[in-house]
């Protein structure tokens, strides 16, 4: 048996390290070390619940806005409050606007760039990858960071700047939008869509969001359906086909993106009471716990058997994987559903290109609903004593807010991020997080092996997750 | 994250463009792993030249001063390990953000990790490399600072010192690159005909001058975000809430809620900078009295509701 450790593992958000037991040309064990500490959830102990508004979204800068909504609905469901309705809108578009630009950044910046490397060399496509997808160079990352910083321009007019905004409260959002604001936001829509339709998919949006089989010819979506076919990623990083959305966009009538709970074959209502995170396998001391409960007590040890400082959510006890294809899933799109037992590197790219299309008629629609006249924000008082959660769908999936107000400050703030959900290590029975149980069999080629590359199967595999280590580690 | 929002051109146009490639990036480049490891060990043994080493993040001494809260991915060292040893070798060193030059939000309440900057603890100079350090170019470590940055000062103090036009003396007294830093936020806040006639939002939303109620700091933090705005037409105060100075040492801890103004007696703490305290008093308290209807009325609403009065044809 051959031991590897790889890292720093890049084009993944902030710090990743994994161990490797390789067998017979294969992962026999994987094991996914977090080695990043900062203990944002004690920063909030003693603070003035809003300062919750400023702080989490700074946890990270990739998925802000999505801290910055949790945080809010976690203050308004302690004050048993809700924003207005108009408001709720345009923090729903705030919101949808930055998962939409995280799934252009991991397709182009994070995800495709592994195809250009000379182990493919020879296959058919593989001049075509190195022209559009070269790593920071190709024509792909470009015109989709130049796609993502107009797209942006949305959160520039209604949320200030991007990342960091503290425009979405408990009781809506700062900003009222004027009739002028909107049209402007229709244009920077359509200049996406164009994008959209041109270059990533070049075709309709209608017909991506409508799609039932994983197939597609066109675009840069058609090079990587092609790729995904010929490198046999149906069959590569398999899940547990069991999945979990918190459900996305809440409106006065419910969320734009439906809550579930996805397992054998059917979707269930969320236990939400049987979410623990298990700490067997972190360096942290205290018991395994609802978030309600829970503590962030770093062991400055690092004592053995942990070996990451990111803790391990469990849902009934059992791992589940979370992000656009377990939204996608839940939601009930088709290719989503056909793709659900596979579970493979294919399905999670194929979950955030569709959801990217379907994310883009749900802005539209979302925009045209907007009444300018109407109120965007209440101003919800904050009572001295309560708790209170906020629960969302950042890009990567499933976030979770819990606090616990008392005598008018926090006495408690708990984190669970998508990415905990998928890197958490191996729980109290030994059983591994997501991505640790989807390396299990992934080939290592010989050559990989002597000269200890990081397997390009593993770096597949692993982001195909997308993962955001300074979220989970917060 | 913020940097890939550069425009005019993109940020790989503008990096190419100035002759600066890539070493390494962690979201950009293709190199992982090993070949990352073997990048950095060239770098540390002068084998390579670093021109430019950027630092994003805090530098995290704890637990107990080991750095072991960050290790390295895949080299088995903690991370203030390795950027000491880079930045002995860098011609320039750059700490990006507000938690790379002054320790920032990681190091808010109890600072958990025992979280510092690359030349400054806070307000303290020092930090992980000293006060004394300079890199190879002679400058001491460049405080790109803000939370997040802009991402054109990010670009354009790597433009300049590309370009070797950016000097000691370009740099403010916290490391700053005064380009952004001598101006206020305050300049060309869209909200400046309230604050000239103290016309005052009570709760976040309303369209007046969040400094007297809701913890605005825009007089008295650097930063030129009013002027060139962020992503398109964007500023904190634009979008209605309040700048809370994320270019200072120190911001995380502001000793009241973000979004409150500190008072004693009735009276807001704090003065814009480089205002004499009883001439604002004076000021404040004429300026208050002259209040025109239309800004009071739109100061507590959440758009604009009284136009500006339209003058009749001439005679």
């Amino acid at each position: 048996m051959t031991r590897l450790i790889v890292g720093p593992f890049n084009r993944v958000e902030g710090d990743l390290e994994i161990r490797l037991e390789i067998e017979g040309g294969q992962v026999r064990a994987a094991y996914a070390n977090s080695p990043l500490y900062r203990g944002f959830e004690r920063m909030m102990t003693g603070k003035d619940p809003r300062d919750a508004l400023t702080i989490t979204p700074r946890i990270c800068g990739i998925c802000s806005i999505s801290q910055s909504a949790a945080a809010a609905f976690a203050l308004a469901d302690a004050a048993r409050r809700a924003p207005t309705p108009e408001g709720a809108k345009v923090a729903a578009l705030l919101h949808a606007v930055e998962n939409a630009a995280d799934h252009l950044t991991h397709f182009n910046l994070f995800f495709m760039p592994d195809f250009t490397r000379p182990a493919y060399a020879g296959r058919s496509w593989h001049t075509r990858a190195r022209d559009r997808f070269a790593a920071a160079t190709g024509a792909a990352p470009r015109a989709a960071v130049q796609a993502r910083a107009s797209l942006l321009h949305i959160v520039g007019l209604l949320g200030g700047k991007w990342p960091h905004t503290l425009a979405i409260q408990p009781g809506g959002v700062t900003r009222a939008p004027t009739v002028r604001d909107l049209a402007r936001i229709g244009a920077s829509l359509r200049a996406f869509r164009r994008y959209l339709e041109t270059t990533l998919f070049a075709g309709p949006l209608e017909e991506v969001a409508a799609l039932n089989r994983p197939e597609w010819d066109r675009g840069d979506a058609g090079l990587w359906a092609e790729i995904a076919a010929d490198c046999g990623l149906d069959r590569l990083g398999r899940g547990s086909g069991r999945y979990l959305s918190f459900g996305a966009y809440p409106l006065a009538d419910g969320p734009l993106i439906a809550r579930g709970l996805w397992q054998d074959g059917a979707t269930h209502p969320v236990p939400l009471a049987e979410i623990t995170e298990d700490l067997s396998h972190s360096w942290m001391i205290g018991h395994t716990a609802h978030p309600a409960q829970g503590m962030t007590v770093p062991d400055p040890q690092m004592q053995a058997p942990a070996y990451s400082w990111c803790k391990s959510p469990r849902l009934s006890g059992r791992p589940v994987e979370v992000g656009a294809l377990a939204r996608q899933v839940v939601d009930g799109q088709p290719l989503a559903r056909a793709l659900a037992d596979e579970g493979s590197v294919r399905a999670r790219v194929w979950g955030r290109l569709i959801e990217l299309a379907r994310t883009q008629l749900l802005l539209e629609r979302l925009l045209a609903s907007i009444r300018p006249e109407a109120r965007f924000m209440d101003t919800v008082a904050l009572p001295r004593n309560a708790t209170g959660a906020g629960l969302v769908e950042a890009a990567r999936g499933a976030l979770g807010h819990w606090i616990d107000i008392r005598d008018g400050r926090i006495a408690s703030y708990q984190i669970i991020a998508p990415t905990t959900w998928n890197f958490g290590p191996r729980d109290a029975t030994g059983t591994p997080g997501p991505v640790e149980a989807a390396l299990a069999g992934a080939p290592v080629e010989a050559d990989e092996i002597a000269t200890g590359a990081t397997p390009v199967a593993v770096q597949h595999i692993v982001r195909s997750f997308d993962p955001c280590m300074v979220c989970t580690v917060h | 994250m913020s940097l890939l929002c550069a425009e005019n051109p993109d940020v790989i146009d503008l990096l190419d463009g100035a002759g600066i490639s890539l070493l390494w990036h962690p979201a950009l480049s293709l190199e992982t792993g090993a070949e990352v490891v073997d990048l950095l060990t060239r770098l540390e043994s002068g084998a390579l030249a670093l021109d430019i080493l950027c630092v994003e993040g805090s530098i995290l001494t704890g637990p107990a001063g080991t750095g072991r809260f960050q290790m390295l991915s895949g080299t088995g060292r903690p991370m203030l390990d390795w950027v000491r040893a880079l930045a002995a070798r860098a011609r320039h060193v750059v700490a990006v953000g507000t938690c790379a030059t002054y320790g920032g939000v990681t190091s808010t309440g109890e600072n958990p990790a025992e979280a510092i900057g690359l030349q400054y603890d806070g307000a303290h100079p020092g930090g992980l490399l000293g006060a004394d350090f300079r890199a190879g170019g002679g400058l001491p470590v460049v405080n790109v600072a803000g939370c997040p940055t802009h991402p054109d000062w990010v670009t354009e103090t790597l433009l300049l010192l590309a370009a070797g036009r950016l000097a000691a003396a370009d740099l403010d007294g916290l490391g700053r690159p005064r380009f952004y830093a001598d101006h206020l936020v305050h300049h060309a806040c869209s909200k400046n005909e309230f604050y000239e006639y103290k016309a005052s939002a009570h709760a976040l939303s309303e369209m007046g001058c969040m400094m007297e109620n809701l913890g605005c700091v825009g007089t008295q933090a650097v930063g030129d975000c009013n002027i060139r705005t962020w992503n398109g037409e964007g500023s904190c105060t634009r979008a209605g809430y309040p700048c809370i100075n994320c270019t200072a040492p120190e911001f995380e801890e502001p000793g009241h809620a973000f979004t409150q103004t500190p008072k004693f007696a009735g009276i807001p703490l704090g003065l814009p900078t480089d205002m004499p305290k009883a001439w604002f008093m004076a000021l404040a308290s004429l300026s208050k009295a002259a209040t025109p209807r239309r800004l009071a009325e739109n100061a507590t609403s959440d758009r604009i509701r009284v136009p500006p009065t339209l003058r009749g044809p001439k005679p």
